[in-house]
């Protein structure tokens, strides 16, 4: 298979400037004025979860929370709720990394797919708590949206790290 | 004797040990901010941190805005000096004898020692985005505390009650919708005067008049407007219209549906009310008991 050939591929040091730009553009991807619609991924669960499969040394339930507090705060909602979820969130990675980058791209997404429900159903879970309304199960298409995104997640986000160690001046690139 | 490993393979506390101190720390920020409101100085940090991305964020939106408006046809914008000028004609003789009756009330009011009625001041602000937060409907204006943006002002387009700000920022605001679950407003039915509270009905976009007795005199599409007793918001805004009362013997209160006045969810543009010169403060709710509803904003009086 295709991904197996890729992966035998020994990628670059990440470089964690990169890594911090990454979730600074889900951040302001997240913040974008989106309305009402429905099935807007969660840009900024879906790169932390990303970083913590494939950097669980670097990225960590630490900086998740501390993301999720931005996001509780630019969007004004109860503070500590995203931060709750991208904890959790966090956590599911890192105890699962091993595991789920043995399979194929888009089983990885099915796996990152479940992460992400169970973060929102927490998400969700607070909110009830904290008196909130039902806001219905489109709620959850959001998620699936995300999940959808993992592969193109995958070469985006491994791109820098695929570069060529040593340039070559006949072959840029 | 413990065998340590070396220094270089340790990792820090275990995964689970992180989650449980992280999770804890999340736990008891949303008890502080829900139940006691006393994290608004940590929001006010990760505000700042979030303030030049929401920015950065809204900036094509407003490009896209901006160069629509570049584009705008030359026969589009006189057929829309056109429609203004009319409308300024019609609005103008109004105006005038908006002018004669206000003389006249203050007249009358001075003769009847009522207190004299100050204009408010007013900021124009714009909805940057709705908080993207399916439980609640919340928006953010332009505007914040660094141009005299309070919490507890009212908030109104052309038509009627948009909403009350429910927390400043220095450079932004947010505006909680009269249609949100938590927000309430007292109001008062224009045919014949009856004072109730109206709720927000969350996410259908509707209001409820709760706690309306069930003979209560409401008729469907009667329209509500503001009563003015808070002295948040001015007397006589239109709030909202009724369009379904159902009464049921066996409920002490009927149960009325209405639809808001105000474009809650359509208008850009709004207006920021300040609030009523001379009157005495609302009692501030120093201590809120652990008991009390959560998310208790002001309070509000009827």
């Amino acid at each position: 298979m295709a991904y197996f050939e890729q992966s035998e591929r020994i990628l670059l040091p990440v470089n964690v400037a990169y890594m911090a730009f990454t979730v600074v553009l889900a951040l302001l991807f997240n913040l974008l004025p989106w309305h009402d619609l429905t099935g807007v991924p969660d840009m900024a669960a879906l790169v932390i979860t990303f970083w913590c499969v494939h950097q669980p040394r670097r990225m960590g339930i630490g900086a998740a929370w501390f993301v999720g507090l931005i996001m509780d705060a630019g969007n004004s909602t109860l503070l500590g709720q995203h931060a709750f979820a991208y904890a959790f969130l966090a956590f599911g990675a890192i105890a699962l990394y091993r595991r789920i980058l043995w399979f194929s791209l888009w089983r990885q997404a099915a796996h990152v797919l479940v992460l992400l429900l169970a973060s929102e159903a927490l998400m969700l879970g607070v909110r009830m708590i904290a008196g909130g309304v039902f806001p219905g199960l489109l709620y959850f298409a959001g998620s699936f949206t995300a999940a959808a995104l993992w592969p193109t997640a995958t070469f985006l986000l491994l791109l820098p790290q695929r570069r060529p160690e040593s340039v070559d001046e006949n072959r840029p690139l | 004797m413990d065998y340590q490993p070396p220094p270089f393979f340790s990792r820090g506390p275990a995964p689970l040990v992180r989650l449980g101190f992280f999770i804890s720390l999340a736990v008891l920020l949303m008890v502080l901010d829900a139940r006691f409101r006393y994290a608004e100085s940590i929001r006010e940090v990760f505000a700042l941190l979030a303030y030049p991305l929401q920015r950065v964020a809204l900036a094509p939106v407003e490009l896209l805005s901006a160069s629509a408006d570049f584009f705008t046809t030359q026969v589009a914008l006189k057929r829309e000096n056109e429609q203004l000028k009319a409308k300024d004609l019609l609005a103008a003789s109004d105006l005038l004898t908006l002018e004669a009756l206000r003389a006249e009330n203050t007249q009358l009011r001075r003769l009847s020692e009522a207190r004299e009625r100050v204009p408010r001041v007013s900021t124009l602000a714009e909805i940057l985005y709705q908080g993207r937060d399916p439980f609640s409907r919340k928006v953010i204006i332009d505007k914040g505390s660094q141009q005299g943006v309070e919490p507890g002002q009212a908030v109104i387009d052309d038509v009627g009650v948009v909403g009350q700000v429910t927390r400043v920022h220095p450079f932004l605001a947010e505006v909680t919708l009269i249609t949100d679950k938590e927000q309430r407003t007292p109001v008062e039915v224009v045919r014949n005067g009856l004072r109730a509270v109206i709720y927000g009905g969350g996410d259908k976009g509707t209001l409820d008049l709760s706690y309306t007795a069930a003979d209560a005199d409401v008729q469907a599409n009667d329209l509500l407007v503001t009563s003015g007793i808070d002295g948040t918001y001015p007397p006589g805004l239109p709030v909202a219209k009724v369009t379904k009362i159902e009464r049921d013997a066996a409920y002490s209160f009927a149960k009325i549906t209405c639809v808001p006045a105000a474009g809650t969810d359509q208008n850009r543009q709004v207006l920021v009310l300040s609030r009523e010169a001379g009157l005495p403060p609302p009692p501030a709710d120093a201590e809120p008991r652990a008991g009390a509803a959560p998310k208790q904003k002001r309070p509000r009086k009827q």
